[in-house]
């Protein structure tokens, strides 16, 4: 059943740099509004963000000279849902050690950069998601990175394996470092449907 | 249920160099600048101002033409040099249809490897063929038959050629319209239309059936050859690229840290002219250049490999 709730959602896709017509496409397939945003008035006017692929160090650096680092640090404290996938990934970390600038954070984690190599070691693969259902999730990393650390309270929600954690939940933000957006398979967008709606519902009914 | 407990998870086997990894990097370059650099301190140059992703030279284009003789791959050193330097991708250069070139760099782990008119082609009847390699390839094309031929070959991104190392963008201007107005024409024909579209382009049906299926070209398409100013990267964006190669206009200007970051920002706000403005303040001359207008035939670049 459709979520009547759902249509209102607004999504916007940060697109600085990297595959945000992808993730946009995704969204919209998925029957929610969806928005390219690159400025502050922009990231004001939507329910929820995605943080797409691309280079982080790119993406960290326009953050800065576009003024939009404090306003989603704000934002990411008030419960503002936020899905970051690998380049993406890394700004949500609390801790990204190689990387030259600030991330965003949110997400009590340390995450390392190109953690498999350079390209000729990027991969695609199978992967088991927690609460997901359907099956097995096919997983494309491509200069991807590793979670090395989590906090206790952050939901790991898929590991390679041998034991790497690739994707974790951590209230209303989610990280993976492949790139669903790249699939066909729109399931964990639905899943960051959800949380979104679900945090629009309850903002519009806390007065 | 825990995810080490799930008895249905089929094992995580890896397969790599697949085209989907291939594609895909170049979708994460997306609307951004790859900038060409010839030693470390440039390669940090270029990534401080937020490049995303590298090409590594022995010489920019620009001289390449001034001084002549045969271009070849860069030296191993001077790639090392900036695969050590930098974190973002490193791209390098092997002269078309020189395979051996192309093994060495993904030996080496390049990044992607761009098969390219700017050197010397060392086969002047067949380019690499591209699918049996690891690193994923970038060609250049000046039209859309052009671009589905080396697709078929096996390339992972195309970027419309211009005419490297002058800093005029009438080139890179007619092969992106051309590539379009080709994509157009083959997205508003019929079916039974397409096998004789696709003798005519000299390229496989296959590729041309997606073509019209997607409307645009079944990898990702960047703008090279001319770009010298914010304004020129602006405009590649508008007229429909994915993102802009950079090469000589970028150390061959008067400020290149001021120059590249405000390519960078171009490229991302191409379609604000305000903050197109802000970009192009204050940055000192661009690179002089040479109009192509008047260039005999061996002086075009592009017209190699076809």
């Amino acid at each position: 059943m459709v979520d009547p709730h759902k249509t209102d959602v607004r999504i916007g896709v940060l697109a600085l740099q990297g595959d945000f017509k992808e993730h946009a496409k995704m969204l919209i397939d998925s029957g929610v509004n969806a928005v390219e945003v690159r400025t502050d008035t922009e990231i004001e006017s939507i329910d929820g963000l995605i943080i797409p692929g691309g280079e982080s160090t790119t993406m960290a650096r326009l953050l800065i000279a576009y003024d939009l680092m404090e306003l989603l640090k704000a934002k990411i404290a008030s419960g503002f849902p936020v899905w970051g996938t690998c380049a993406g990934a890394i700004l949500l970390a609390d801790s990204a050690p190689d990387l030259d600038r600030p991330t965003i954070g949110g997400i009590p984690m340390t995450i390392k950069r190109n953690a498999f190599g350079t390209q000729v070691d990027s991969f695609e693969t199978d992967l088991h998601i927690l609460d997901l259902e359907g099956g097995d999730y096919h997983a494309i990393f491509i200069r991807a990175p590793l979670i090395t650390e989590v906090a206790t309270e952050v939901e790991i929600m898929s590991r390679l394996n041998n034991g790497e954690i690739v994707a974790v939940v951590n209230k209303n933000l989610m990280a993976t470092c492949f790139h669903p957006e790249i699939t066909n398979d729109k399931r964990l967008h639905s899943k960051f449907i959800d949380v979104v709606t679900k945090y629009k519902i309850d903002k519009s009914t806390e007065v | 249920m825990t995810i080490e407990e799930n008895p249905n998870s089929n094992g995580n086997e890896h397969k790599v160099a697949t085209m989907g990894v291939k594609v895909g990097l170049a979708q994460m370059l997306k609307g951004g600048v790859i900038m060409d650099v010839t030693t470390a301190e440039e390669a940090k140059i270029a990534e401080e101002a937020g490049a995303v992703s590298v090409m590594a030279l022995e010489r920019v284009p620009a001289d390449i033409r001034a001084q002549g003789g045969v271009a070849r791959m860069s030296s191993i050193d001077k790639i090392r040099e900036i695969q050590e330097a930098v974190t973002i991708p490193v791209m390098a250069k092997a002269r078309i249809g020189h395979f051996v070139e192309a093994q060495i760099l993904d030996a080496m782990g390049i990044d992607y490897i761009d098969e390219s008119e700017v050197l010397t082609p060392a086969d002047d009847q067949n380019h690499i063929d591209k699918s049996s390699f690891r690193a994923p390839f970038v060609c250049g094309c000046r039209n859309l038959g052009e671009a589905l031929r080396r697709i078929a070959e096996g390339a992972a991104m195309i970027r419309t050629k211009g005419e490297a190392g002058t800093g005029d963008i009438v080139e890179a201007v007619r092969h992106m319209r051309e590539l379009w107005s080709g994509i157009r024409t083959i997205s508003s024909m019929t079916d039974e239309e397409l096998p004789s579209a696709a003798k005519n382009l000299q390229a496989p049906l296959g590729l041309v059936r997606e073509v019209k299926k997607l409307q645009r070209l079944p990898v990702v398409n960047f703008s090279a050859g001319g770009v010298a100013t914010p304004a020129d990267a602006a405009l590649m964006m508008q007229l429909g690229a994915d993102g802009v190669f950079v090469g000589s206009g970028i150390f061959k200007s008067d400020d290149p840290e001021k120059t590249a970051a405000a390519i960078v920002r171009a490229v991302t706000h191409y379609q604000d002219p305000i903050s197109l403005v802000q970009a192009s303040e204050g940055l000192g001359e661009p690179m002089r250049g040479i109009s192509t207008a008047n260039f005999s035939e061996d002086q075009q670049l592009s017209a190699r490999g076809n």
